[in-house]
């Protein structure tokens, strides 16, 4: 196989782990509108927790995009 | 198509003779577009809550209450979650939320994001991990490696929950840095690939086809412009939250653990 082909295949690849990422924060705010809906009293407050829980989530698979960009400039 | 990664280009608008440091070699002092855009970024924020300040009345105005908001909101935040010591953490996460908030918002109207760069996010990250580390020592003392030595686990597990956690420390400047650099750099590549199909409609680079891509690929940018906004908005609050929760692992260790 042409080296710069397995290259941007591995660039594409590694997106994979953008999947992850998107079941995570998908369930967190899920999960959030179904807790807000039972207590809507008690979601303002957990507002904060919501966008922590989504952030870390989110950085993982942030992780897989850097790995992607990196594999394909270099 | 023109290169999304064009816009991240440093490039030197007034170029300085280098300088040697002792122990580093060689640096190139020149000023770029990076220095601009954090230079803006700077003066936006202090003229900001100058303009604020400067006619403070006691029903605040539209744009005195803005500033108030902002202030509110992160005192808030140091206070609910570091506590009553929060207050003494106030300047450092309210200077850090509103640097990152103007860079991240001023990318949106410039041609750079001055956040995009890893250098940019990753002095931030260090910054935060080093009054951590800092505050961590100078409260607890020895005492600061109670934070790897989680009481809740059975003893037998404790040595490995103990390494785990250590490298989670480790790893939390590498996630600020990366989460911050990763949403800023995505966000921007992705407005700028879809501005370029519409651009490569327009001048008919994709044939027919182009009049059912010109108006997708439209309101896919505007989409994504709007969304740009709330994340440059979200990310800056984001580190903030995490400052002040990393913060809050060592000056409350005691009574946490």
């Amino acid at each position: 196989m042409d080296p710069q082909a397995a290259k941007l295949i591995g660039a594409g690849i590694a997106m994979c782990g953008m999947i992850g990422a998107g079941i995570g924060v998908g369930n967190i705010f899920g999960n959030f509108v179904a807790g807000a809906l039972r207590n809507p009293s008690a979601a303002a407050s957990q507002v904060g927790n919501l966008f922590v829980g989504a952030a870390l989530a989110e950085a993982l698979g942030i992780l897989a995009f850097v790995m992607g960009i990196l594999i394909w400039i270099s | 198509m023109a290169d999304p990664l064009h816009q991240f280009q440093i490039k030197k608008i007034v170029d300085l003779p280098d300088v040697t440091l002792p122990g580093i070699g060689s640096v190139d002092v020149a000023f770029t577009n990076s220095h601009l855009a954090m230079t803006i970024g700077f003066a936006v924020v202090i003229l900001f809550l100058w303009v604020v300040t400067s006619g403070a009345k006691v029903v605040p105005g539209r744009l005195q209450s803005v500033g108030e908001t902002l202030f509110g909101m992160i005192d808030n935040m140091t206070g609910s979650i570091i506590g009553h010591d929060g207050r003494k953490y106030f300047p450092f996460v309210f200077t850090i939320f509103t640097f990152i908030l103007a860079m991240n918002v001023l990318g949106m109207f410039l041609s750079f994001t001055a956040t995009s760069q890893l250098a940019i996010t990753a002095t931030f990250a260090l910054l935060t991990f080093g009054l951590v580390v800092i505050v961590g020592f100078v409260k607890n003392g020895l005492g600061f490696f109670k934070l790897f030595w989680p009481m809740g686990a059975p003893l037998l597990m404790r040595p490995v929950v103990g390494l785990i956690e250590f490298f989670s420390f480790l790893l939390r400047p590498i996630t600020l840095m990366l989460r911050l650099f990763g949403n800023m750099m995505g966000g921007h590549i992705a407005l700028k690939v879809f501005a370029g199909f519409v651009a490569a409609a327009v001048v008919g680079a994709a044939g027919w086809f182009g009049v059912l891509v010109f108006p997708l690929s439209l309101g896919m940018t505007i989409g994504l412009t709007a969304l740009e906004f709330l994340v440059a908005f979200l990310q800056a609050f984001v580190f903030a939250v995490l400052t002040c929760i990393y913060l809050n692992d060592v000056v409350n260790l005691d009574h946490a653990h």
